[in-house]
């Protein structure tokens, strides 16, 4: 995953709040994953439009950090989801 | 302190018309008068969903033998489940795919029995099952439906196991799981005819390693191994009461498929006793849970919290103690049972015929 790429969240993958343990988890086949806050603020900019510079860029300047480690946190951690089918890429 | 369950499997129905001889559901069946109506599933998916359950499963038998089927999907997604319907395929017209599509369905998981006709019809027991459910896939595709391939693999398929997986990316699949028979339900006595052979599982485990590395971002494979063959057993259900709860088409509420053929347990209906209290204070789901009843060898094990002794119907099925180790497990005294049969069964030349699944 590069730069450039455009992230989403492909169909039968979705985010829900999860009332019962008071935390949002992101739903897709046989899978439950717990969002914690690092997740939550990488899916918010994740809408098929961003490219994972903009969403580093974005983020950078929320949380007033470096962009080269913001996007290294973006890639490993959207990389994953990716891995295990729960984000489209497109290139 | 108990956990709330994170996913239920609805049997809505033990009609099908396929009738695999290794189907997961008990000997005995349930008959459609006796299955639950469109309005009292509705509120066990608002219960679930209230307890803590995020995922459901609409599984059967084959659900798509629900004529309630889309009012149903629509019932779970407005109580606010992920919803995934495990089917054969056969019985979804693509009208009917369209009715699930705009009534929410989240995704679908379809069986394989085999990758031609064939093998597949005959495994299914239903002559021209394979090219309708073909049919059924190529219109799930175009849809472009989340899809997940449940290929159950054993004795007469395993061989085939490769073309399976190009099978699951040639339908534009994300996931396939490939499972290979658990001995319970009607896998049980069909074990001789479907247990694989060293050889095969093998060569399988080297397969999907290949195929997970060559495939990774374009199809997950989740393989679940024969376990006769395993040193150590699975965590089966994550450990008793732990994360799921099965209904039967009665509305039993059970900790696992087989969990009735544990005898002295009583498993109450959901029809009779809300699911909270079935969940966190019957007898039967307390009676496994945790670690605490466990018998000593898995007590002092370094696995304990890693398996929790195994499965249960196991040790039921092949020692006749439900409270003993599971006995794949290398350290127990159970082993020698477990490997007699293996044994007996793989060494075997004059394999049996199958006996399917009826209702």
């Amino acid at each position: 995953m590069g730069p450039a790429d455009v992230p989403s969240l492909p169909r039968g993958v979705r985010r829900h709040f999860d009332q019962v343990r008071d935390t949002p988890v992101l739903l897709g086949p046989e899978r439950v994953l717990m969002l914690d806050q690092i997740g939550c603020a990488v899916l918010d900019h994740v809408d098929g439009q961003a490219s994972i510079d903009q969403i580093s860029d974005t983020l950078a300047g929320l949380y007033d950090a470096e962009k080269s480690e913001i996007m290294a946190d973006v890639i490993a951690y959207l990389g994953d989801l990716a891995d295990k089918r729960l984000l489209d890429v497109r290139t | 302190m108990t956990n709330a369950p994170l996913a239920m499997l609805a049997e809505l129905t033990h009609r099908c018309p396929l009738a695999c001889p290794y189907c997961s559901n008990p000997q005995e069946l349930t008959a459609k008068d006796r299955e639950l109506s469109t309005d009292q599933w509705a509120d066990i998916f608002e219960q679930a969903a209230g307890l803590g359950v995020l995922q459901l499963h609409l599984s059967g038998g084959e659900p798509a033998s629900r004529t309630d089927i889309v009012e149903l999907v629509a019932a779970a997604r407005d109580a606010g489940l992920y919803t995934n319907l495990i089917t054969s395929g056969i019985g979804l017209t693509p009208r009917r795919l369209q009715a699930l599509e705009d009534a929410g369905l989240d995704h679908i998981q379809l069986s394989v029995q085999g990758v031609n006709a064939r093998i597949a019809d005959r495994i299914g027991g239903y002559k021209g099952g394979f090219d309708r459910k073909m049919h059924v896939a190529d219109h799930i595709a175009q849809m472009g439906f989340p899809l997940t391939l449940n290929a159950v693999m054993h004795r007469e398929n395993l061989d085939d196991l490769e073309a399976t997986i190009e099978m699951a990316v040639r339908l534009g699949a994300r996931r396939i799981e490939v499972a290979c028979v658990q001995f319970q339900g009607w896998a049980l006595s069909n074990r001789a005819a479907l247990q694989p052979s060293r050889d095969q599982v093998d060569a399988a485990k080297r397969i999907v390693r290949a195929a997970a590395e060559r495939l990774r971002g374009t199809l997950v494979i989740d393989f679940v191994p024969p376990d006769y063959y395993s040193d150590f057993p699975k965590a089966c259900m994550n450990g008793w009461g732990s994360t799921g709860v099965n209904i039967t088409p009665d509305g039993t509420v059970l900790p696992c498929h087989a969990a009735e053929t544990i005898p002295g347990l009583i498993f109450a209906r959901v029809t009779e006793q809300p699911l909270r209290d079935i969940w966190y204070d019957s007898p039967a789901f307390n009676a496994y849970r945790g670690t605490d009843w466990l018998p000593d060898l898995c007590q002092s094990c370094e696995r304990r919290d890693i398996d929790f002794g195994g499965c249960r119907c196991q040790a039921m099925a092949v020692l006749g103690d439900p409270s003993a180790t599971d006995p794949v497990c290398r350290k127990s005294p159970g082993r020698a049972a477990l490997d007699a049969l293996l044994v007996q069964e793989v060494g075997t030349v004059d394999v049996p015929d199958f006996i399917y699944r009826r209702l």
